[in-house]
């Protein structure tokens, strides 16, 4: 692998590793969330 | 393999090179989602749950509404991955993430597994396995039964695999009210018979492209005179459907007098294309404005649907008798 491909990859890695990052936040919000109004069922 | 992809001759031209060996951007992730389908389907999703009777706390409303939306996304990635072969012979998909090589074949596959397994996760744990049951059948009906089955075998895929896309208002209602009545199997048959003519009058114009790749569209395979016919046919069929929710007294006036007249401008759209042949040098002007109007159509039509029961819970009409 070449050094611009290197550092593409390493770019797109870096862009998904952030939205998957970003992914697992929301989930974890909004599982806290709805157990929140499950439990004031 | 499917049998139209096993079928489809691939000149030089469309040979795309191997998948690069850098990852996939998260981009071309959401791209095999179809995001543009999937706002029809987070639309309609949301006015079944608007306009069933009761309430649901908005954050289980949202999530609803999301796992609809990621099932929507979970098939259409499988979608994507199933038909690479076809996508790459035609020239509305060839850039699409498969076939144009930026993506593993493998990638595509996982990705639509795990969202569309995740999506009825949520939809059981924190709605109802009701709706979570009927999530799993739109997924398995679009990614198994249209995509795989039906779509490279019979010119009628369109009217059965229709169902698929009919389901969101129907789950977004049962994720109300918990039960199946009258007025969210209604909202599937709208959509179930609203589905051929929009499909088919797109089918006329990209006939070609169709033909190329050997899927069996019903232009492709029965002719234009029979296609014409038969969006004539659905549409004809689809008018008492979509104006059924007011005759049964499930909405009030409001919404029944937006379905007629949007039926009856869906008719005066649809009899010119039924009734008229191709000419020379024939830009097909018909054929694209019913396909436009039919997506607005649904838009209004569903919205006057949400209108209506707004309107009823405001006191402002007297609601159908299911609100």
């Amino acid at each position: 692998m070449t050094p611009e491909e290197e550092a593409e990859f390493k770019r797109r890695q870096k862009g998904r590793n952030i939205v998957v990052g970003g992914l697992l936040l929301f989930f974890a919000a909004l599982f806290y969330a709805i157990t929140v109004v499950r439990m004031g069922d | 393999m499917n049998t139209a992809a096993s079928t489809a001759t691939t000149s030089p031209a469309q040979i795309k090179p191997a998948p690069s060996s850098q990852p996939a951007e998260w981009r071309d992730f959401f791209t095999l989602t179809k995001p543009r389908v999937m706002t029809l389907v987070i639309f309609t999703a949301i006015c079944g749950l608007l306009a069933a009777p009761g309430t649901i706390h908005p954050v289980l409303g949202f999530t609803a509404v999301l796992a609809i939306a990621m099932g929507a996304g979970g098939s259409a990635a499988l979608n994507h991955w199933w038909e690479a072969d076809l996508d790459a012979g035609m020239k509305r998909t060839a850039n699409r993430p498969l076939p144009s090589g930026r993506m593993r074949r493998e990638d595509a596959r996982d990705f639509g597994i795990f969202l569309s397994a995740t999506s009825v996760a949520i939809m059981g744990v924190a709605i109802g396995w009701l709706a979570a049951l009927m999530l799993a059948a739109a997924i398995v009906y679009y990614a198994v039964i249209y995509t795989m089955w039906l779509k490279p075998r019979t010119p009628q895929n369109i009217v059965i695999g229709g169902g698929s896309g009919a389901f969101p208002p129907l789950i977004g209602w049962i994720a109300v009210t918990g039960e199946i009545t009258a007025m969210p199997m209604l909202l599937f048959a709208i959509i179930f018979m609203w589905t051929p003519p929009h499909f088919w009058a797109l089918a006329l114009f990209m006939k070609s492209d169709y033909a190329k790749v050997g899927i069996p569209m019903l232009p492709v395979v029965a002719g234009e005179g029979a296609t014409r016919r038969q969006i004539l046919a659905y549409t004809v069929l689809l008018a008492p459907v979509a104006v059924a929710p007011w005759l049964i007294g499930g909405t009030s006036w409001v919404y029944g007098s937006v379905a007629v007249a949007l039926s009856v401008l869906f008719l005066a759209l649809a009899i010119p294309v039924g009734l008229r042949e191709r000419r020379d040098e024939d830009n097909m002007r018909e054929e694209k404005m019913l396909f436009k109007f039919s997506i607005y159509y649904l838009f209004v039509l569903f919205g006057a649907l949400v209108v209506d029961r707004v309107l009823a819970a405001q006191g402002l009409i007297s609601a159908g008798m299911f609100a």
